[in-house]
């Protein structure tokens, strides 16, 4: 403790501690906001949850006009092969009439729901689609099922055409697709 | 008796404080606490009960978000710690603070528990505190011990099945009441999702009985190491022998909770599985005894105390029974601390020879702590009987003879001139009325 | 009196560490004291001496042990072995694991996501996902236990039990370690003391996996202790110096 009770010595000794006040604050706020984080980060998803955000799939054995269906992050995922036919029709079509012309396809380059940005593989027509109406919620029929021989979701009646898009009905939006892509006979989802 | 007065809190006219004050007293409140009139002379002995409250707040929120992963079930529990230990992100953090905290808050209580005794915090107007904080203690230690059973491995397993059959030495309703229990004939999985309900229960029991606590508390002063109460008599009186909770307590308390944090984090961070047993990562087999049950340390000294009655009681008492009352029985002989105590000097530091008797319970718990981690074997039963017959005789026998053949040492008047004593501070206005008399050297 | 207070302090630190250190004691048996490339409160785990580890489990104690609790994927963790993508891959599909969707008994080849499964194997032997934390003595534990085989052997109703100085008596497992037992593929030579210490570690790991995540945060976090608790020290002998010092501040 400083003994000199000058003006000088006294104004140097409050200044001393406002700083000292203010650094001890500082370090016990910055203290406080690193503890507080592994609360806030529990809640993210664990590593155990992480690990099946990514899916392998299989394909080879798809034969034109085949569909099959996973479960993918606890929703169900339809992966289905197009025939010569139906690529074909569906190459025809204007898609600037329909409900919704978006492709809903993270994996797409264009902005147009046609057959190139609506499909994960081109070339052997497929299509992979997240099964969930975009109306309420409900799992789709599919195998060529309504009016537009593609997907027909029972609940409302809402009609899909072959490459899931929404064509009648009360759902606004084509089927999603979840992030794919393709490397040989296997799929990658996520 | 009655509360210390200080300044009452009055908000300006017309400010937001006012405004909430007059329809909710919280401000009031927070002020009441903020610059309750402290002695000036605790020293470190009186810090236990901020690192206490601290410890209650890590445990809850450390325990809420645990459960957020964890899953009861006999299937289910031990799998889910390993995720949580694994996969959850800062899991193993949540866990080991959540472990070892609970052997740092019985540090903590321990610690206040004998500070309160030496000082003689149990004594006149303070019993009702004094019981409440027994009772906090007894809430404790069975929301602790429901914990280690949650994790469900080999010790939980074991641990919960022999804590739970000593409920059935009770004469009569015993086996009926182990069965009620356990929620069956055996222990499962009924008695595992009872002990998770009332773990997630309990402690929130413990915050409220705090709340008593520091209500008690604060109704009635804190003690300090000389034992005289701070004047009553005004304001002015009282400010000469008390400083205001903040900012003086505040970073004192803060100070003393961060060195206790420093030993915290060494064991979380660097032995989080020191004060554990192996055991329990073994995941629960009910046709496997591990070779040498423990409870956890904080347990020991009134396991031990179990383990010693090993003879029927008075004739009557089967063995198993009298080990149960006795592990009991002393832990309630705490609450009558107030009345077995006949002495009228409140700091054990004016009483020369209490003193030794006081320093003889300390070792004797630790005495009991060490026959309890020890196989009963060899000199262990002996060393366990003597050590619980000291218990009793210590608040029994010694207690009440020493207050009354005792002869005090002097104390000093005021809390202001102890302090100023202390810190060789020159007087110059004395006025601490009457002869000021000498503390003995 | 102060001398007092200060004798029970001293008997209180005396008396914490009395229990403990009689139950770590534990066992009966005489542990080596090997000393791990992750001892300390700096050490961290070797990569190599983990990949090596994993062999030695896959080689040896695989047929017997299984790891539930262990996922393959976790093989990849920068602070654990380290392996490649697609190495974990490979080491999953190496291994069948029980197919849910299925037939009951039904088995498939791993994937990353899926755990260490469980071999079928005579006598129940123990899980070894936290071996390494359920044996006193941990991870030096294994290590001695690897090499305290003395040939002894007797037969207890129709087994043959094998005498180990680490167990301190007889035990059902067989020594397993004869020297030249792996052939490393990074072509450390395969001593006894080599192999033992590899898969000590590997078990330690497998045991602990977030150990050297926990060491970091330790010393950040005794390290901000400190420093805070010193300026809060000076901030309260600050704030009190005008209360025990009064003719300082008149």
């Amino acid at each position: 403790m400083a003994n000199d009770h000058d003006e000088k010595g006294h104004v140097a000794d409050e200044d001393r501690r406002d700083i000292l006040f203010l650094g001890t604050g500082a370090v016990g706020a910055v203290g406080i906001a690193s503890a507080v984080w592994p609360f806030v980060d529990q809640m993210n998803p664990s590593a155990s949850v992480l690990a099946l955000s990514t899916m392998e799939v299989d394909i080879g054995d798809l034969e034109p006009g085949q569909e099959m269906k996973v479960s993918f992050l606890k929703a169900p995922v339809f992966i289905r092969r197009m025939t010569e036919d139906e690529l074909a029709s569906a190459a025809d079509e204007d898609v600037s009439g329909m409900p919704d012309p978006d492709p809903r396809n993270p994996n797409a380059t264009g902005s147009v729901a046609d057959v190139q940005d609506r499909l994960v593989d081109a070339e052997r027509g497929i299509i992979v689609l997240t099964g969930v109406c975009t109306h309420l919620g409900c799992v789709p029929l599919g195998d060529g099922a309504g009016d537009y021989k593609g997907w027909f979701c029972p609940c409302h009646g809402s009609h899909y055409d072959s490459l899931g898009r929404i064509r009648k009905g009360p759902a606004p939006e084509n089927l999603p697709i979840p992030v794919a892509s393709i490397d040989g006979d296997i799929l990658k989802l996520g | 008796m009655g509360t210390i007065p200080q300044e009452h809190y009055e908000p300006k006219e017309g400010t937001t404080s006012k405004w909430i004050n007059d329809r909710l007293p919280i401000m009031g409140m927070m002020d009441h606490l903020a610059k309750f009139p402290t002695p000036k002379n605790l020293n470190y002995a009186y810090i236990f009960g901020g690192i206490l409250v601290l410890f209650l707040v890590i445990q809850i929120i450390t325990g809420i978000t645990l459960a957020m992963h964890y899953q009861v079930g006999e299937d289910s529990a031990f799998r889910s710690v390993e995720h949580i230990m694994r996969d959850v992100n800062y899991g193993w953090f949540l866990r080991y603070a959540h472990a070892n905290g609970a052997s740092f808050f019985f540090i903590a209580v321990y610690a206040h528990i004998f500070r309160g005794l030496y000082y003689g915090s149990y004594k006149a107007p303070r019993e009702i505190l004094w019981i409440i904080g027994v009772l906090i203690y007894v809430v404790m230690m069975a929301t602790a011990f429901m914990g280690y059973v949650l994790p469900w491995g080999q010790m939980s397993f074991w641990g919960a099945k022999v804590i739970t059959s000593l409920f059935g030495a009770i004469p009569l309703v015993g086996e009926s009441l182990k069965v009620w229990l356990w929620g069956g004939p055996f222990v499962g999985e009924a008695t595992l999702n009872r002990m998770f309900s009332l773990h997630y229960l309990l402690p929130f029991v413990i915050a409220g009985l705090t709340v008593l606590h520091i209500w008690a508390l604060h109704h009635v002063g804190n003690t300090n190491p000389t034992g005289v109460e701070v004047r009553k008599t005004d304001i002015e009186t009282v400010k000469k022998d008390t400083v205001p909770f903040a900012p003086f307590y505040v970073t004192k308390d803060l100070f003393a909770i961060l060195l206790f944090l420093i030993a915290f984090a060494f064991f979380l961070y660097f032995a989080p599985n020191y004060l554990g047993h192996p055991d329990n990562y073994i995941e629960a087999n009910p046709l496997a005894t591990p070779a040498h049950i423990v409870p956890e340390w904080y347990f020991l000294p009134f396991y031990a105390i179990l383990r010693a009655i090993t003879f029927d009681l008075f004739w009557i008492i089967p063995a198993k029974l009298g080990g149960v009352l006795a592990m009991f029985g002393a832990i309630a002989i705490l609450a009558f601390a107030p009345w077995l105590d006949t002495s009228n000097v409140r700091s054990t530091s004016y009483r020369p020879i209490y003193r030794w008797w006081f320093a003889v319970l300390v070792i004797d718990f630790f005495v009991l702590m060490w026959a309890g981690a020890m196989p009963a074997e060899g000199i262990v039963p002996m060393v366990s009987l003597l050590g619980t017959i000291y218990w009793f005789a210590h608040f029994l026998i010694i207690m009440p003879v020493v207050g009354l053949i005792e002869k005090p040492l002097p104390r000093p008047d005021s809390i202001e001139q102890a302090f100023k004593q202390k810190h060789d501070i020159i007087d110059e206005s004395n006025t601490a009325g009457g002869v000021a008399a000498q503390p003995a050297e | 009196m102060k001398t007092t207070i200060k004798s029970v302090l001293v008997a209180a630190a005396l008396g914490f560490a009395l229990p403990s250190a009689a139950l770590a004691a534990g066992g009966k048996g005489k542990l080596l004291g090997h000393e791990f490339s992750f001892d300390g409160m700096f050490g961290a785990y070797d990569q190599g001496e983990l990949q090596r580890g994993y062999q030695v489990y896959q080689n040896i104690c695989a047929n017997c042990h299984g790891m539930k609790h262990v996922p393959f994927r976790a093989l990849a963790d920068e602070d654990g072995p380290g392996f490649g993508e697609a190495e974990v891959k490979a080491i999953a599909a190496y291994y069948e694991v029980p197919d849910e969707e299925g037939e009951p008994g039904d088995t498939r080849p791993g994937k990353p996501f899926d755990y260490f499964p469980t071999p079928d194997a005579v006598g129940n032997p123990p899980d070894m996902s936290l071996l390494a934390k359920a044996r006193a003595g941990g991870a030096d534990y294994i290590y001695s236990l690897m090499l305290g085989y003395t040939g002894e052997e007797k037969e207890t109703a129709g087994t043959i039990l094998y005498e180990n100085t680490a167990y301190g008596g007889y035990l059902s497992m067989g020594p397993q370690l004869y020297g030249d037992d792996v052939d490393y593929t990074d072509g450390t030579e395969p001593t006894m003391e080599q192999v033992a210490n590899d898969i000590s570690a590997f078990l330690m790991w497998a045991a602990e996996p977030k150990m050297v995540e926990r060491k970091q945060a330790g010393v950040w976090s005794i390290a901000f202790l400190i420093l805070f608790a010193t300026l809060v020290y000076f901030t309260n002998r600050k704030i009190w110096a005008k209360v025990k010092h009064p003719e300082d501040h008149s």
